[in-house]
């Protein structure tokens, strides 16, 4: 939905901190890349107005990435798409991770976000008409030189060629180059004349993580540097009242102990030092208003919300009180989902050196902009005396959007006057994330005579991560709370509907957002509706796909990959269909039911992103959310009691294992539409696959998350 | 007071007090930090090293335990990505954020050490162990038994 891409843009950039662009700041990545910055790039650098491309005398060729390498493949990718125009072979190319910067502004999010699935939306033109741009620039550079008709030459393979045999490498055009004016539209390639783009390519950074020198946050070094761990109030939002470190202080290795708002770090010079004083210290907290939180507290305020607290319209078509009348049969459903964490496997962490009026932070982050604006903000500093350096991210899913940790580390650091790195223990990361709200979608369906719905309501009633972290005003649309809210499928008349509810806990945007709860509600339901018809899932389905062709396509090839009409003894199968982040997908789950609980065998899928770049990663990016969104709708499951969160680690919140998970059946359609997203979308699909798939073995409606025994047993 | 014992064929002398945890003396003191911390209590496997050619939890192995013993870490793989299993994780392109794989690799070299031809269900038993928030498992399944058929060839030339 365009509408709906416009909306994120401009909320978004309200709500951020301006930056100037910053010229320079880069991190190297990957072994081979040691010792590289953008600051040492800064002659000979081809700088368009969307990418930094450099090309030195030696003919290396250097790419900057805007995104950051969470695992999703940009390091690849973005290269890619600048690599096709500028006709050179991607494996003589070093990869750069951008500094803050406009040039770097995701289109689609309005701010420097690696986030949202929107990586190669936003890139796809942008890429290609940098490199293009720098083509054309080489090709006017050789052209002036040979004093030659531009149109004579041909640039390829790191190359200017032309007529008796003229031939420079671009190493050798780019100083001169670099003083042209950048043309505006260069021509573009013919996707049919891609010799890159749309080919399965081995990633540029799988070499460094195979022999471990990979650099993440974790990993950083500065001379000098001490290490923080922080004791940080259990309630979150609670303060420290006053403490004692008298006794921290005094064991080995501690430097000092510093207060922060709401923490005490302990700062030593080893990490094991830090944690073990950590244990010593003694903190009197103001636990806050958070204090007497509890699960059962927030799911029944989330509820009373729902019939109390104003509603914001998402979509109203027809009029649905009429139509419901003129219902043969109703069906209504409530689906809920718990709190998750992201628990990404590299725990927060984070290295500031503040000194001598200047900052340099370098660590995992989605959000550079965002890192530099809150280090601003924290410290009191200018933008232009603030580095950020990113590394390789140890896992994003949202929670390297949130800019917490960077703000310790640039007080703890400012405070010892040192550089420090400030490292959380897993227990730190999951008692203190930005949650994956608590969700309650309420539906209600008329059916006529026929089974087909003609009349339809949908509630959902979630907490706004946009109004606490972009400043989105109350009683407002949240647009990444209507995602997937309205399904494709044709009802003569609908309401679809959100309640904005506040319901105590700190959430952030988890991978998928909102597409989870909504797509759970709406495949889940439309199975019901089916089942209260008579009728089979995939053809009640297809019956209300007219004029939908892609919906339609790809539920037809998931039914047809899948085996759909064909049963195999002891397993059972359900279906879910849903359009998120521009990609259109279908997924076939295959289940049994062991001591109570799916076993999920086999899972089909069939996606239409439309045009790829680089399909190998797109299947991986679908395996990977597979895994994901199956861990939640297993096993995913964060509970508050007083205010603290009760799963610490992997022991009670169980992650999915090799041993878990299913076989992933992957059919790429292909297609010549634009772009879509695909680091997300799988995720909010296998929770109603599987659940369907639990209903056509069991006959139970599994309405909420996780898919635990007890759950299934008791709906 | 130091402890020594070997290190990928070197041997160090680590100061550390004899109850600081095998991974950060690692990662910290020797300076090797391509073994990972994930959750500090065994749970996850990205601290996986090998103390005499056995997979272990660093996180959870006080230095003291490995006085006198061999430890083998990611790092002891070639640099140059030439081991069999390396080379399968790059033909199957396993590693998304990476974080886990150094865990993940070295499970996968005790099991290969001496298991040549493993099965789904022995590949699943070793490596059960060492979680993949990424969800790579299929390729990680498939670059094992490539690098496994890879030794056994190599073994039958030999």
């Amino acid at each position: 939905m365009s509408t709906t891409t416009t909306t994120r843009g401009g909320l978004s950039r309200r709500g951020f901190l301006q930056t100037s662009a910053v010229a320079g700041g880069g991190l190297a990545i990957g072994a081979n890349l040691a010792g590289l910055s953008v600051e040492a790039l800064a002659a000979g650098t081809i700088h368009t107005p969307n990418a930094w491309v450099h090309i030195a005398d030696d003919n290396t060729i250097t790419l900057i990435s805007a995104r950051s390498e969470m695992g999703q493949g940009v390091y690849t990718s973005m290269p890619m798409l600048i690599a096709e125009e500028l006709n050179v072979d991607l494996r003589t190319v070093q990869v750069v991770i951008a500094p803050p910067g406009k040039e770097y502004v995701n289109s689609l999010l309005g701010a420097q976000i690696t986030g949202g699935s929107t990586s190669v939306r936003d890139a796809w033109e942008k890429l290609r008409v940098a490199g293009a741009q720098v083509r054309e620039m080489l090709v006017s550079a050789a052209a002036a030189r040979w004093n030659v008709d531009p149109a004579t030459l041909t640039a390829a393979n790191g190359k200017v060629t032309g007529p008796g045999g003229k031939s420079a490498t671009y190493g050798q055009l780019a100083a001169d180059a670099a003083k042209l004016p950048v043309p505006e539209k260069p021509p573009l390639k013919d996707p049919s004349k891609f010799a890159i783009v749309g080919k399965r390519t081995k990633r540029l950074d799988t070499p460094s993580k195979v022999n471990g020198t990979a650099e993440y946050g974790i990993d950083v070094k500065l001379p000098g540097m001490l290490y923080a761990s922080i004791e940080q109030c259990p309630v979150i939002g609670g303060k420290v009242d006053s403490f004692d470190g008298a006794a921290a202080k005094a064991m080995p290795g501690v430097v000092d102990v510093v207060q922060l708002p709401d923490g005490v770090a302990v700062v030593a010079d080893t990490y094991w030092h830090a944690f073990k004083a950590r244990k010593a210290l003694t903190v009197r907290w103001n636990e806050g208003p958070g204090a007497s939180l509890t699960t059962a507290q927030m799911a029944e305020s989330n509820r009373d919300a729902a019939t109390k607290s104003k509603v914001i319209v998402i979509k109203a078509n027809g009029d649905v009180d009429a139509a419901m009348k003129g219902a043969v049969k109703v069906v209504k459903a409530e689906y809920t989902l718990p709190l998750l964490s992201h628990a990404p496997l590299e725990p927060m962490n984070f290295t500031a050196h503040v000194a001598n009026g200047k900052a340099l932070l370098i660590g995992p982050t989605q959000f550079q902009q965002g890192a530099e604006g809150v280090v601003a903000a924290t410290l009191g500093m200018k933008p232009e005396d603030i580095t950020i350096k990113t590394t390789f991210l140890g896992g994003g899913f949202g929670r390297r959007l949130e800019l917490d940790f960077i703000a310790q580390a640039a007080l703890v650091s400012k405070a010892v006057g040192k550089p420090v790195k400030v490292l959380w223990t897993r227990e730190d990361d999951m008692t203190h994330d930005f949650y994956r709200p608590m969700a309650l979608n309420q539906l209600e369906a008329g059916l006529d005579a026929q089974g087909k719905p003609v009349a339809m309501r949908f509630k959902v009633t979630s907490q706004s991560v946009t109004q606490r972290a972009f400043g989105l005003p109350a009683d407002t649309l949240d647009p990444f709370m209507a995602e997937a809210a309205v399904a494709p499928y044709q009802i003569a008349a609908s309401k679809h509907d959100l309640v904005i509810h506040d319901a105590g806990m700190r959430v952030g945007y988890w991978r998928a957002v909102s597409h989870n709860m909504n797509a759970f509600a709406n495949e889940s339901f439309i199975d019901e509706c089916a089942a209260a018809a008579g009728q089979d899932p995939v053809k009640y389905r297809l019956a209300l796909l007219d004029g939908q062709p892609r919906f339609a396509n790809v539920l037809r090839m998931a039914s047809e990959k899948s085996g759909w009409a064909t049963p195999v003894a002891g397993r059972s199968r359900g279906v879910a269909l849903m359009e998120g982040y521009d990609t259109y997908m279908a997924q076939v789950a295959e289940i049994s039911m062991q001591g109570g609980v799916p076993v999920v065998h086999k899972v089909t899928i069939v996606a239409d992103l439309g045009r790829m770049v680089n399909p190998d990663t797109v299947e991986a990016q679908i395996q990977s959310s597979i895994v994901f969104g199956l861990t939640a709708a297993l096993f995913g499951e964060i509970t508050v009691d007083k205010g603290r969160i009760q799963e610490t680690n992997f022991d009670r919140y169980r992650l999915m294992r090799m041993n878990e998970a299913p076989v992933i059946d992957i059919t790429l359609v292909q297609s010549s539409e634009k772009p879509g997203g695909i680091g997300e979308p799988a995720t909010a699909l296998i929770g109603p696959a599987v659940a369907n798939a639990v209903f056509a073995a069991t006959g139970k409606r599994v309405r909420r998350m996780p898919f635990t025994a007890e759950t299934i047993a008791s709906a | 007071m130091s402890t020594r014992f070997s290190v990928n064929g070197r041997t160090v002398d680590a100061k550390a007090e004899a109850d600081t945890p095998l991974l950060w003396v690692i990662r910290d003191e020797i300076g090797l930090t391509g073994t990972k911390f994930g959750c500090g209590a065994a749970l996850c496997g990205a601290c996986t090293v090998h103390v005499d050619g056995q997979p272990v939890r660093s996180c959870q192995t006080p230095l003291s335990a490995v006085a006198g013993r061999k430890v083998s870490t990611i790092e002891s793989l070639p640099r140059n990505n030439t081991h069999p299993l390396q080379k399968a994780w790059i033909a199957h392109d396993v590693p998304q954020c990476g974080y886990c794989q150094s865990g993940q690799l070295m499970s996968a070299a005790a099991l290969l050490s001496h298991n040549k031809n493993p099965s789904d269900a022995d590949i699943d038993a070793a490596m059960s162990g060492n979680i993949c928030r990424c969800g790579t498992y299929a390729r990680i399944k498939a670059a094992i038994k490539t690098a496994a058929a890879e030794m056994r060839g190599a073994r039958s030339q030999a």
